[in-house]
C-alpha cells in the first residue's frame, strides 16, 4: 500500500513537471501542493480517468497570517474506485484571496465554497451564488481568520422587513 | 433578509416558510419552498442557526481541553465524535491503544450507530404519522443509552474515549445491561420491521420520493448509509479500516433504488450488523486482569460510624470514574506517559505524580504533536466523520476542521424536492438525519 501510494505522487509529479510545487506525504496523507494557474486543469485531470478521483471529500481554507501567501486551500479527494484518497493545496496571497470555482464539477462543492468565503473571504470565480452561509448577512468580517477576535462582538441587526 | 427565493419566485407563486422552529426541522433550519398549489417548484435551505463556532474555539483550546466539545457536534453519538478527533491525533503522535481499549471503542461505536439510527428512524416514522414506532424505537434507544450511561457516566455528552485509550474501564455490571440491550434492540427492530416495511401509508410517503442516483450522490459528496442507498458500496470501516473492524465480521447493507425507504431500509439493516459487531466483541475482547469493583467501606457508612468513633477501615473512595484506577490504566489507556493523565493516586501521594499531572496540564505544555497537517476520518452514525488538523507543534491546533456528513448530505435537498409536493419535504428531510451541531458546527 505505501510503495503504491508513492507511486502516486511520482507519476502525478512527472505528468505535471513544475505545475506541482511540492509533493509529501506526512503520517501517510498523499498532499500536492500546486500552481494556483493550473489549478483547474489539474482537478479535471484528476477526475477523469485513469485516476478517477471522483469524490470531492472536503474542501477547507487555512489561515497563515503574517506569512506571504497568506491563505492555503485545502481539497481532500478521494477516488472509490481506486480507494485512496489525496491532498491538494493551493496557495493564495493576502491582495488576491481568489481561486476558480469547482461547482461545474463537483454539486457539493457549492455549500463548501459558501463556507470557505463565509469564514475566509476567499472569493470563488464563477460560482453561482456566493453568500454567506452560516453567518448572517450583515456580518461584519470573516471569524475564522487568524485576526478576527475570538471574542469579537458584533453590531445587532435590527429587525426589518 | 432578502434570499435567492425571494429574488427570483414568480409573482403568482406561493412562498412558505418551513423553519427554522418547526417540529419537523430537527433542530434549527429553514427552508423555504416556492409553491404552485402543493408543487414544490423551488426551494432554498438556509443553515446556521446552530453555528457555535467550533472551529474558532477549538483553535483556541488545547489538544485535551477541545475534547468534550466534540460531544457537541452530533449529539446523538458523541462517542463516534470523540473517536474520531482522538484517532486523528493518535496518528499524529504515533500512539499505540491497548487491545481490551479498542474493543472498548469498537462497541461504543457501534452502540452509538444504532442510536443514531433509532433517533433518525423514530423521527421519520413518526413524521410519517407512525407514532408508536417512535415510541419503541426511542425505548431501544433508552437501553442503549443506559449501558453507554452505566460505563461514561452521561447519555449524551459522554467525553469518554481518550487520547490514547478510553477513560474508565467498563462497568463491571456491563455485560448483562448490554445483553438486555441487544435483546431488547432485535424485539425492536423486529416489531418496527412488521409495522412498516410493507404498510401501505408508510411505502406511499417514502417509495421512490427523493430518488438520488449513485453519481448525484457521490457528486455531492454523500457518505454513510445514504451513500449506501444508492449501491454504492464505500464504507469507512471496510475501505480505510481502523481499531479491530479488520477482525470483525460484519456486512455492509446496500439498497437499490436511493430513495426515502432504501434509506430507512438500510439503517435498518445496519443496525442488525452493528448488533452482531457487539457480539463478536463480547467475545474477542481481552479480559481485564484487574478487579473492577474497588473494595472497602461505603462512604455512607463510614460517615455514620466516624460520629461515634473514628474510623479506621479502608473507605471505598474514588475520586475518579469508577473503573479509572492507577491498576487498570495498563487496559485502557496508552503505555507513553507523556500523553495520559497521570493516575490521581499518584497525583495526590507523590511529588512526581504531581509534576507530570502539572507537565500535562500547563500552559505550553501537555500533548504537542509534531508540526504538520493530518486528516483521518471514521464511520459516523451519518457517514464518513472526517478531521482535518493543522499542528504548528504548540499545545493548540493551529486549524481544525470538521467534515461533517450532514452538511453534504443536507446540501442535496434543494434538488431532490424539486418537482415534489409539500408533504414529500418530511420524510425525504427525515431520511437524511441530519443533525444541526454536526451540521452547523
Amino acid at each position: 500500500m505505501a510503495m503504491e501510494e508513492k507511486k502516486t505522487l511520482k507519476v502525478l509529479k512527472e505528468r505535471f513537471q513544475d505545475k506541482i510545487i511540492e509533493t509529501s506525504a506526512h503520517f501517510g496523507d498523499d498532499t500536492l501542493l500546486i500552481e494556483k494557474d493550473s489549478f483547474l486543469e489539474i482537478m479535471t485531470f484528476l477526475k477523469g480517468k485513469p485516476w478517477e478521483y471522483n469524490m470531492l471529500l472536503d474542501l477547507t481554507c487555512v489561515d497563515f497570517l503574517g506569512q506571504e501567501p497568506r491563505f492555503e486551500m485545502v481539497y481532500h479527494l478521494l477516488s472509490l474506485p481506486k480507494n485512496h484518497r489525496l491532498r491538494l493545496k493551493v496557495r493564495l496571497s493576502e491582495k488576491d484571496p481568489a481561486i476558480d470555482s469547482l461547482t461545474s464539477m463537483w454539486e457539493n462543492a457549492n455549500w463548501l465554497e459558501r463556507e470557505a468565503y463565509d469564514m475566509f473571504g476567499i472569493h470563488f470565480k464563477g460560482h453561482p451564488d456566493l453568500r454567506r452561509i452560516f453567518m448572517y448577512d450583515g456580518f461584519e468580517g470573516h471569524p475564522l481568520r487568524k485576526d478576527y477576535p475570538l471574542r469579537k462582538r458584533q453590531p445587532r441587526i435590527p429587525l426589518s422587513k | 433578509m432578502p434570499t435567492r427565493i425571494q429574488k427570483q419566485a414568480q409573482k403568482e407563486s406561493l412562498l412558505l416558510n418551513m423553519g427554522p422552529s418547526h417540529p419537523a426541522m430537527h433542530g434549527t433550519i429553514r427552508v423555504m419552498v416556492e409553491l404552485d398549489g402543493e408543487r414544490i417548484l423551488n426551494s432554498e435551505l438556509e443553515v446556521g442557526y446552530l453555528h457555535r463556532g467550533f472551529e474558532k474555539i477549538c483553535e483556541n483550546r488545547t489538544y485535551f481541553n477541545l475534547l468534550p466539545y466534540t460531544d457537541r457536534l452530533n449529539y446523538v453519538s458523541p462517542l463516534i465524535n470523540n473517536l474520531g478527533y482522538v484517532m486523528t491525533i493518535e496518528k499524529m503522535l504515533g500512539i499505540e491503544v491497548p487491545k481490551r481499549a479498542q474493543y472498548i471503542r469498537v462497541i461504543m461505536s457501534e452502540l452509538s450507530r444504532i442510536a443514531d439510527h433509532l433517533t433518525c428512524l423514530a423521527a421519520m416514522a413518526m413524521e410519517c404519522g407512525a407514532f408508536t414506532v417512535f415510541l419503541y424505537k426511542i425505548k431501544a434507544r433508552e437501553f442503549i443509552w443506559d449501558v453507554i450511561e452505566e460505563t461514561t457516566g452521561a447519555r449524551m455528552t459522554t467525553s469518554y474515549i481518550r487520547i490514547g485509550g478510553v477513560r474508565a474501564d467498563l462497568h463491571p455490571d456491563w455485560t448483562r445491561s448490554l445483553q438486555k440491550a441487544i435483546v431488547e434492540t432485535r424485539k425492536v427492530l423486529k416489531d418496527v420491521a412488521g409495522l412498516l416495511n410493507k404498510n401501505k401509508i408508510f411505502l406511499n410517503r417514502t417509495r421512490d420520493i427523493a430518488v438520488m442516483t449513485p453519481e448525484e450522490a457521490i457528486s455531492f459528496g454523500w457518505t454513510g448509509p445514504c451513500l449506501r442507498s444508492t449501491g454504492v458500496y464505500y464504507d469507512v470501516r471496510k475501505a480505510h479500516p481502523y481499531l479491530v473492524y479488520d477482525q470483525l465480521d460484519f456486512e455492509v447493507p446496500l439498497g437499490e433504488r436511493g430513495d426515502n425507504y432504501d434509506r430507512y431500509d438500510v439503517r435498518m439493516r445496519e443496525m442488525e450488523q452493528s448488533l452482531r459487531i457487539i457480539e463478536q466483541c463480547l467475545e474477542q475482547m481481552p479480559k481485564s486482569k484487574s478487579p473492577l469493583v474497588a473494595t472497602g467501606m461505603e462512604p455512607s457508612q463510614a460517615i455514620k460510624s466516624s460520629r461515634e468513633k473514628r474510623v479506621e477501615e479502608r473507605i471505598k473512595l474514588s475520586p475518579n470514574l469508577e473503573g479509572s484506577e492507577k491498576n487498570i490504566y495498563k487496559n485502557i489507556l496508552t503505555k507513553d506517559k507523556r500523553y495520559i493523565i497521570p493516575p490521581k493516586e499518584n497525583t495526590y501521594t507523590s511529588i512526581e505524580g504531581i509534576i507530570s499531572h502539572f507537565k500535562f496540564f500547563m500552559k505550553g505544555h501537555g500533548i504537542r504533536p509534531p508540526k504538520g497537517e493530518v486528516y483521518f476520518s471514521v464511520e459516523g452514525g451519518n457517514g464518513e466523520l472526517g478531521y482535518y488538523i493543522v499542528s504548528d507543534g504548540t499545545d493548540k491546533p493551529y486549524r481544525l476542521h470538521l467534515r461533517g456528513p450532514c452538511f453534504h448530505i443536507v446540501s442535496a435537498m434543494e434538488k431532490l424536492i424539486q418537482g415534489r409536493y409539500v408533504a414529500d419535504v418530511i420524510p425525504t428531510f427525515g431520511s437524511f438525519n441530519m443533525i444541526g451541531g454536526e451540521l452547523d458546527r
